[in-house]
């Protein structure tokens, strides 16, 4: 097998038994996200605290490949809790990575498990999947 | 299970030589030296360099022989010129070296060299092939209430360029869908082409399903109701021998690149009469006649729709790629064909996972094996499959009307041709099982 490959264990985890996938309830926010092309479908929701600044908690539904699966279930699990602005920043990181930028050690820090699919920039055919859950976020927030 | 019988009764000392288990050990050796290493990986620089790769995705783009490489380079170091305007020798053995190319497509598609080499009309590819017809034929005949008549298992290449036509006109866009048998029958024909149709026009061989079209039968229909029949041929040239007198269609489209020839050319016959009315397509340098400030006249067919310089490096190795198909022989590619997709389809169906799409028997594949692995997205088995270096398509393969008619939304394509051998269908199936373990190991 070939190394640097995307289908990590943790991804491979990520797809199998997503935390955040389920359908929240007292929802303040409301995004469809879709790759036409792959199939892939995806509703993210979020629970924003009453001020609008911070994200209480996040939570996707949808199906698709395990890339896009995955990559939405790091992401929800980790704006979980976080400020509005961060997680904009943070998706701002996330499309910059998957577009082969290279970031400092504190931005891929600050990706945390998302930094997982880092190698998916040598995929560029797959780019598209794990954005998904990223792209709603950034037009939803 | 030939084998094993064979050996068995080898084993228990009975002779295999009576004349029938004779017929049968031979026949069993023939299919075993078929699949073997394929020594025509030889003849391939990118197979050859890459040993480890199981390149199963010819349908998409099939690999060049060594002879179609050396004659781009041939043409570009002993014969560049611009064709067709020079006076001076070098051009006009360009001209010659795009004629003689013209004088083989004729040939290899069973047209007279001579006398209807001139109504082979070089392009990119089939798309643009077909977008000539849609462009210059269709709004020639095409008008509010009419209809074109298409079937579902189009690649988008002969679907949009007909859905654009339809909308330019007020024209109607009508599909044909298979049977429970996955066969657009007769019935089905004459329920959808009718009087109002002015164009049919279908695929000759998908690109999904592998299962051929007959489109002899369509052209019957479509001639009977006055109207014209449009072939896409992308996926039937590199397959098995084509016959345009046979076929009896109005317009026949193909693409170099997947019979082994270069990128970037492709081809459109046309009957002639219906060419030398139709307006040109593009326009500009090469296509006229003569010019003035505010008029212009065109050029005779072909040259009226090969506007601007054409690639005609690129046209020698097409005649090149004919060539080397006529040095291997259809009868050849088409049995290997045969042996390898029954081969694929028999060890896929042994892996409880993986769903076949399309006709039960290999002999309707023409190389194409369409399959889902239950539960697991397309994409992640081809991505997953990249890492054991065995190249398949996955996704919608352009033709997404079809795969929403079969209910799915993207499928995973193995397609095979005559170079693949035993080895490339080992490591699929090891891949495959590769990717079953990933999920569920």
């Amino acid at each position: 097998m070939a190394g640097g490959s995307v289908y990590t264990a943790a991804l491979m985890e990520h797809n199998s038994h997503p935390e955040c996938k389920y359908e929240l309830e007292d929802y303040t926010h409301e995004r469809e996200g879709v790759n036409p092309s792959c199939g892939d479908e995806m509703v993210l929701r979020l629970r924003l605290s009453d001020d609008g600044s911070t994200i209480e908690e996040a939570a996707f539904t949808g199906s698709g490949c395990a890339v896009s699966q995955a990559s939405a279930d790091i992401m929800a699990e980790l704006i979980c809790g976080m400020p509005v602005a961060d997680a904009k920043r943070l998706a701002g990181l996330f499309f910059r990575m998957v577009q082969g930028d290279e970031l400092t050690e504190e931005e891929q820090d600050e990706l945390d498990e998302a930094y997982e699919l880092e190698s998916i920039s040598r995929m560029p055919a797959r780019v598209k999947c794990a954005e998904l859950g990223w792209r709603t976020l950034d037009s939803l927030i | 299970m030939m084998a094993a019988k064979v050996n068995e009764r080898r084993l228990h000392g009975e002779s295999v030589l009576t004349q029938s288990g004779r017929a049968e050990w031979d026949a069993h050796n023939a299919r075993a030296t078929m699949l073997a290493d394929s020594t025509f990986k030889r003849d391939f620089p990118l197979l050859a360099g890459n040993p480890s790769l199981a390149f199963l995705d010819s349908a998409a783009t099939a690999q060049r022989p060594q002879a179609v490489l050396e004659a781009q380079e041939r043409f570009y170091e002993t014969m560049n010129a611009n064709a067709l305007r020079g006076l001076y020798r070098l051009s006009a053995e360009a001209t010659e070296a795009i004629n003689a190319s013209r004088a083989h497509v004729a040939r290899f598609l069973g047209l007279d060299g001579k006398k209807d080499a001139h109504d082979i009309i070089f392009c990119r590819n089939t798309s643009e092939a077909l977008n000539l017809v849609a462009h210059s034929y269709a709004p020639t005949v095409l008008g509010p209430g009419d209809e074109v008549c298409i079937t579902i298992m189009e690649h988008h290449s002969n679907l949009i360029p007909w859905q654009q036509a339809c909308r330019a006109a007020g024209a109607k866009l009508v599909y044909m869908y298979p049977n429970e048998q996955g066969v657009i029958d007769e019935a089905e024909m004459r329920a959808k082409i009718g009087p109002r149709t002015k164009i049919v026009s279908a695929v000759h061989v998908s690109n999904v399903l592998g299962i051929a079209n007959d489109v002899q039968l369509m052209g019957r229909i479509a001639h009977e109701m006055g109207a014209v029949m449009v072939v896409d041929g992308a996926q039937s040239v590199p397959h098995f021998p084509i016959s345009i007198p046979e076929l009896g269609c109005d317009f026949f489209a193909f693409s170099g690149h997947k019979v082994f020839g270069p990128f970037g050319i492709g081809v459109l016959w046309g009957r002639h009469e219906l060419l030398d009315v139709m307006p040109p397509f593009l326009t500009g340098g090469e296509m006229i006649d003569s010019v003035t400030e505010q008029e212009a006249t065109w050029a005779p067919v072909p040259e009226k729709f090969e506007a601007g310089t054409q690639d005609a490096a690129g046209i020698y190795a097409l005649d090149a790629a004919l060539g080397y198909v006529e040095s291997v022989g259809f009868e050849i590619m088409q049995e290997r064909e045969r042996i390898l997709v029954e081969e694929c389809m028999r060890r896929m169906g042994e892996l409880d996972f993986i769903r076949l799409i399309g006709p039960q028997d290999p002999a309707e594949h023409h190389g194409v094996v369409s399959f889902n692995i239950c539960g697991i997205h397309p994409h992640d088995v081809a991505s997953i499959l990249d890492m054991d270096n065995v190249a398949i398509r996955a996704g919608h393969h352009c033709a997404q009307p079809l795969l929403t008619h079969l209910g799915i939304g993207a499928c995973c394509r193995v397609s095979l041709a005559f170079y693949n051998d035993r080895v490339d269908i080992d490591r699929l199936i090891m891949g495959l099982k590769h990717v079953w373990a990933m999920f569920h190991g």
